[in-house]
């Protein structure tokens, strides 16, 4: 097991390396720079500031520098941008926000899209369970971006009730849009696969069997059915994680959580290298570990599975 | 700033119940004041830095002169009042400029402000260590060594600014600038407090670290989503300030920007393109709408890399003649924007607008005149072009109207592309264009701050126009006594040879809270410092 | 949105190790079984009827998707609303455009990325996996790792880099969404090859003297179809979300063209001034494909495992 989880680990470090790889030479093919913009600077100007952040030198030198200075120093370098901040300012801001709204949208799409679709297995074919599944559909089927405007109209400006945007260090009346905005379509999906996998679990032999030893319906359900549902939905959570951390840049565009996936998008289309780099790199390292911990969660509810 | 945040409402309860407010009155109008001065305004997007030398953006600046102060300030018509300069002295060749500077004027942190440490700032601004993406401004303001220092070819010192006592600061420059005292106003010639940059290096701007000689002192900053700026108390005139809380908040979305508006959270915000009619219905004494100091026009490319058709000076008349502009700003923008028949705005000081035929015909007649023009040319069956944008909403309207207009008129296809922001500007940079959306915002209220695009080396002419009557004309008006004949004379060459198209002059559409007094509508460059501003009581 | 690939993985997982076990009966029954699926019937239909819809509905149309009613321009929130009377049959955009024509061509546009996206990943994802799949040993290894690689970094960096360097053009959005989205079929495809690859009766083939491609071509190509089919019918409402969200950054395809995705945020920004008909038809049209795609996926996925029901 622990052997398992060092090995893979110790893969991620050329993964990640590759992807830093990849990662600068599609932004360096991308046209501009970190300096274009509407009022060219002059040659002079251009060259001192090309000078000061190492542009100047050879690409591949530039990639060597990076890496180094992040291995040796865990030094992301200075924002190209927001010149009064580095990388590492940055992540440490948005990174906080980003995981306490992402991580509560999550627990709330799992715990809402779970609870709902065993509901709906458990009364399959009743009204209960038509309303669940045209539930889970249609929050599956909005753009989750559209949420944004919506709940704003209604919450802040008829209602009064929430402030409409900002973050305030995370106190919840701040929270609220922006969790419901990014769990409800993650309800839908997350819903609906349970249904389904439940479905299928309940239609399995063993628990034929269970229900004709005369095993009480809340037994069967706990105490057999639970475990083996859930394997789909937990190798489905795993991205769904990921994503939203990393796809949230329409709650922090929205309402103005000063998040990482704002940061994020707007250093693409910047330019701002050194920011799109350092998110990258956090991000493939997240997707790593949480990969690794969807298949420890695996091996947890299978025990088929061993390493 | 009303918050529909049940736990604020409630603390503001208390503390107006434990220490009320002294009811106060404005000393010059009278006015009953507001009992809680904050001021909120929205930014579209995080601000670049709060470094005076190393800013670069407009929301940037705004922050910059209410946190740190320079020489002159702008009132609210843009004229020139003291600021820590009280006032200054010119030699008669009009290179030498001596400033008197106050002996009131102190940092935040109790130091006095002293022509050193202005000094210190323009040195910073021009040096190479520093790299600032503005350091070409203290090459445009003409100080002594500024391009030599620049290169790297002499050491900061050497700059032609010199404390001559702490309070006369002198300023050597290498040709006659009589407007140089304008300059003095742009955020990147203010002081910078030597002392605290060396202590803290980079990281001297945050709002922990941060000293500053302006009316106001960073104390919070979240990106992306707010910050803030209090009262400073060492400021030198703090008594006569009023605001005592200036909040920017990070609002992307236009549209949501308007809602949070209209839910009582701003105090000022940005108008959505075409829906100002509806607002100033709806709240006819919170829209308000000024003239900027702006051009929005078509450039044209008139390289080798450009289609046969557009070397045509007719077909280019026609393309402009075509444009409907009362359509583009009555109906799509709809916000205040004026028709556009020249490049310089009739707002602009001391500008006479030329007489020009085109401005004075009916749209009909226009449209006749360009179809003509077209045959004359031998395009009567139409034409294909390509029109490049940057990606945003109201340019998109535009060009789509646009598209149309030449479309039904004309006959000519036009194939909208709209670009990523930086690919872009480099596509337009490197003349990889037919017609490109453009835009330019005068950095100082005089014709010559847009002419001087049109010269023939400019960075920013894009078109790569270039016409040696145009040049002598520029180049005359810069030591004419009177330049304004030359350049309503250049405006009359562009007009007929038509390397852009001017489409309309910008104004400022903005959401405005009735509570705030005193918001400079008339400074057409809109350098507005909120220590001038106040809250009126409900 | 791009979450969805192990869900519909896992499925599709399913779906083959059962087919493989039913033997040459299984496209019957399979097309039994969904024909008598009333709710996916239903979907087919309807989404027959959007398709008619954007065929027929041109010719109904009185203005163009580009063309600008000039008198109406300006006062849209007052005069724009649907109306039978001035030709307007879904209102005006806040152009002064004509929304029936410009949702026709929107739909169009979606669906066309929807089926080509997911086309792209299809074909793209296939012949990856299964050549890694035979070829196997060191080359499947390193293939794989390319592919674990390239789905550790956030397909929004893809996407926007993508269209970034190559400009915006129909084509692009194809590649740029078959990019993200053809690496979880090549891992699926692959599976497949590795439990097929070994089975007695391509053993047998091959000691027939069948070539490596004549294999892969007749043999595990076609029982693969079942798995590929159920996986590619999830990935079309991805494909339409994901070009959805493109639209939101304004990465989109180019005016006078448009998509779905794109009405709906043009829409949504201008929801609180009075022209709601901008969101509604959009949407409307936006979210009954969405479903109906999720009903016939799941009508796919049921025809072809017996078990479920």
């Amino acid at each position: 097991m622990l052997n398992y989880v060092i090995r893979r680990l110790a893969v991620a470090i050329p993964t990640l390396l590759i992807l830093i790889i990849t990662c600068f030479i599609l932004m360096k093919i991308a046209p501009g720079g970190p300096f274009t913009s509407e009022r060219p600077l002059p040659p002079q100007v251009l060259a001192n500031i090309e000078a000061k952040y190492g542009l100047d030198k050879p690409q591949w030198l530039q990639l060597v520098d990076y890496v180094k200075n992040i291995v040796l120093h865990f030094d992301f370098g200075p924002s190209f941008k927001f010149k009064d901040r580095d990388v590492n300012d940055i992540i440490a801001q948005g990174l906080p926000i980003s995981l306490t709204y992402g991580f509560l949208s999550f627990v709330v799409a799992a715990v809402c899209g779970i609870a709902l679709g065993v509901t709906a297995a458990i009364r399959h074919n009743t009204w209960i369970d038509y309303f669940a599944v045209s539930l889970g559909i249609a929050a599956q089927a909005l753009p989750n971006f559209i949420m944004g405007p919506i709940l704003i109209l209604t919450f802040t400006l008829y209602l009064g009730w929430l402030p409409g945007g900002g973050w305030n260090g995370g106190q919840w009346p701040y929270l609220i849009m922006p969790v419901i905005a990014l769990s409800t379509s993650f309800i839908g999906s997350i819903s609906r696969l349970t249904r389904s996998s439940m479905l299928e679990v309940m239609n399995s032999n063993f628990i034929r069997t269970a229900k004709a030893k005369g095993l009480s319906t809340s037994t069967i359900l706990w105490r057999h059915a639970m475990k083996p549902t859930m394997l789909p939905v937990i190798s489905y959570l795993g991205p769904v994680f990921v994503y939203v951390l990393t796809g949230s840049v329409f709650v922090d565009l929205y309402f103005s959580t000063g998040g990482l996936g704002q940061s994020y998008v707007g250093s693409a289309l910047n330019r701002d290298y050194s920011v799109l780099l350092g998110v990258t790199i956090l991000y493939g390292s997240l997707t790593v570990i949480v990969n690794l911990l969807t298949d420890l969660a695996y091996a947890w509810f299978d025990p088929k599975i061993r390493f | 700033m009303k918050t529909p945040n049940l736990f604020v409402a409630g603390l503001l309860a208390t503390t107006m119940m434990t220490a009320p407010a002294l009811a106060a009155n404005h000393p010059v109008t009278g006015e009953a004041l507001a009992d809680d001065q904050t001021f909120t305004y929205r930014v579209l997007d995080e601000h670049s830095s709060v470094d005076p030398q190393v800013v670069e953006d407009v929301t940037g600046s705004e922050i910059v002169r209410d946190l740190f102060e320079g020489l002159f300030n702008q009132d609210a018509d843009g004229n020139l009042v003291p600021g820590v300069a009280l006032s200054y002295e010119v030699n008669d060749a009009k290179d030498v400029f001596t400033f008197k500077l106050r002996d009131d004027a102190k940092w935040s942190n109790g130091d006095p402000v002293t022509a050193g440490d202005f000094v210190y700032g323009w040195q910073r601004l021009i040096d190479p260590e520093l790299a600032s993406p503005y350091s070409w401004f203290g090459e445009l303001m003409s100080i002594e060594n500024a391009a030599a220092i620049l290169a790297g070819e002499k050491p900061v010192t050497d700059l032609g600014a010199v404390a001559i006592d702490d309070h006369t600061l002198e300023v050597k420059l290498t040709s006659s600038l009589p407007y140089f005292p304008l300059m003095t106003t742009h955020a990147s010639t203010f002081p910078a407090p030597k002392s605290v940059i060396e202590a803290h290096g980079d990281d001297w701007t945050k709002p922990e670290n941060i000293v500053s000689n302006g009316a106001y002192v960073l104390t919070e900053h979240l990106p992306n989503e707010r910050s803030v700026r209090e009262r400073n108390a060492m400021y030198w005139d703090n008594d006569n300030t009023i605001i005592e809380k200036v909040v920017a908040l990070v609002i992307n979305d236009e549209n949501v920007a308007l809602t949070r508006y209209l839910a009582g959270e701003l105090d000022r915000t940005e108008v959505p393109a075409g829906q100002f009619p509806k607002l100033k219905t709806e709240h006819p004494d919170e829209a308000v709408s000024f003239p900027r100091l702006c051009s929005y026009y078509y450039t044209i490319n008139l390289t080798d890399t450009t289609p046969e058709a557009l070397k045509d000076q007719r077909v280019r008349q026609a393309l402009s003649l075509a444009v409907d502009r009362d359509i583009i700003v009555d109906k799509v923008l709809a916000g205040g924007q004026t028709a556009a028949y020249t490049f310089t705005p009739e707002a602009t000081a001391g500008f006479n607008i030329p007489a020009i035929d085109v401005a004075s015909m009916t749209q009909a007649e226009r449209d006749a005149k360009a179809k003509e023009l077209m045959a004359e040319a031998g395009y009567t069956d139409g034409l294909d072009l390509e029109l490049i944008y940057n990606t945003s909403e109201s340019h998109k309207k535009v060009a789509v109207a646009i598209s149309q207009m030449w479309k039904t008129k004309l006959g000519v296809n036009v194939e909208l592309a709209n670009q990523e922001w930086k690919v872009f500007l480099e596509t337009r940079g490197n003349q990889d264009y037919q017609v490109a959306r453009a835009g330019w915002c005068g950095d100082y209220n005089e014709a010559s701050t847009f002419l001087d695009l049109m010269q023939t080396g400019s960075g920013y002419n894009d078109a790569k126009y270039s016409n040696a009557k145009v040049d002598e004309l520029l180049g005359q008006a810069k030591t004419a006594a009177d330049p304004q004949p030359l350049y309503t004379m250049v405006e009359e060459i562009i007009a007929d040879e038509m390397p852009i198209i001017p489409i309309y002059h910008y104004a400022g559409v903005f959401m405005l809270d009735t509570d705030l007094g005193n918001w400079p509508v008339n400074n057409v460059e809109q350098n507005w410092y909120s220590k001038d501003l106040y809250k009126k009581a409900e | 949105m791009f979450g969805n690939k192990l869900e519909n993985m896992d499925l599709a997982a399913e779906v083959n190790e059962l087919s493989n076990a039913q033997g040459r009966s299984l496209w019957r029954d399979a097309r039994e079984r969904f024909v008598a699926n009333k709710a996916a019937m239903a979907c087919v239909a309807v989404l027959g009827m959007i398709v008619a819809f954007t065929i027929i509905g041109p010719f109904f149309a009185e203005w163009s998707n580009e063309e600008i009613d000039w008198d109406r321009m300006g006062a849209i929130a007052d005069e724009g609303a649907p109306s039978f009377e001035n030709g307007h049959f879904f209102g005006l955009d806040d152009l002064g455009r004509d929304m029936y024509s410009r949702v026709i061509q929107a739909t169009t546009t979606s669906l066309l990325v929807g089926l080509i996206g997911a086309f792209m990943a299809l074909v793209v994802g296939t012949l990856y996996g299964i050549s890694a799949g035979l070829i196997g040993g060191r080359v499947d290894a390193i293939m794989m790792r390319i592919v674990d690689i390239l789905l550790a970094i956030p397909s929004v960096l893809v996407i926007i880099l993508l269209l970034v360097i190559a400009g915006k053009s129909f084509f692009m959005l194809f590649i740029a969404l078959g990019a993200v989205s053809w690496l979880t079929m090549a891992r699926i495809v692959r599976g497949q090859t590795l439990t097929l690859k070994n089975r007695e009766y391509i053993e047998a083939a091959r000691a027939a003297g069948v070539s490596e491609f004549t294999i892969m071509y007749r043999h595990i190509l076609p029982n693969m179809l079942g798995v590929i089919i159920v996986y590619a019918s999830l990935l079309v409402p991805d494909m339409i979300l994901a070009e959805s969200f493109i639209s939101f950054l304004g990465l989109g395809i180019s005016e006078p063209h448009t998509s779905l995705g794109r009405l709906i945020a043009e829409g949504a920004g201008t929801m609180a001034y009075g022209t709601l008909w901008q969101l509604a038809f959009p949407l409307f049209f936006y979210v009954t494909i969405i479903i109906t795609m999720f009903f016939i996926g799941d009508g796919l996925r049921d025809a072809l495992d017996p078990k479920d029901r």
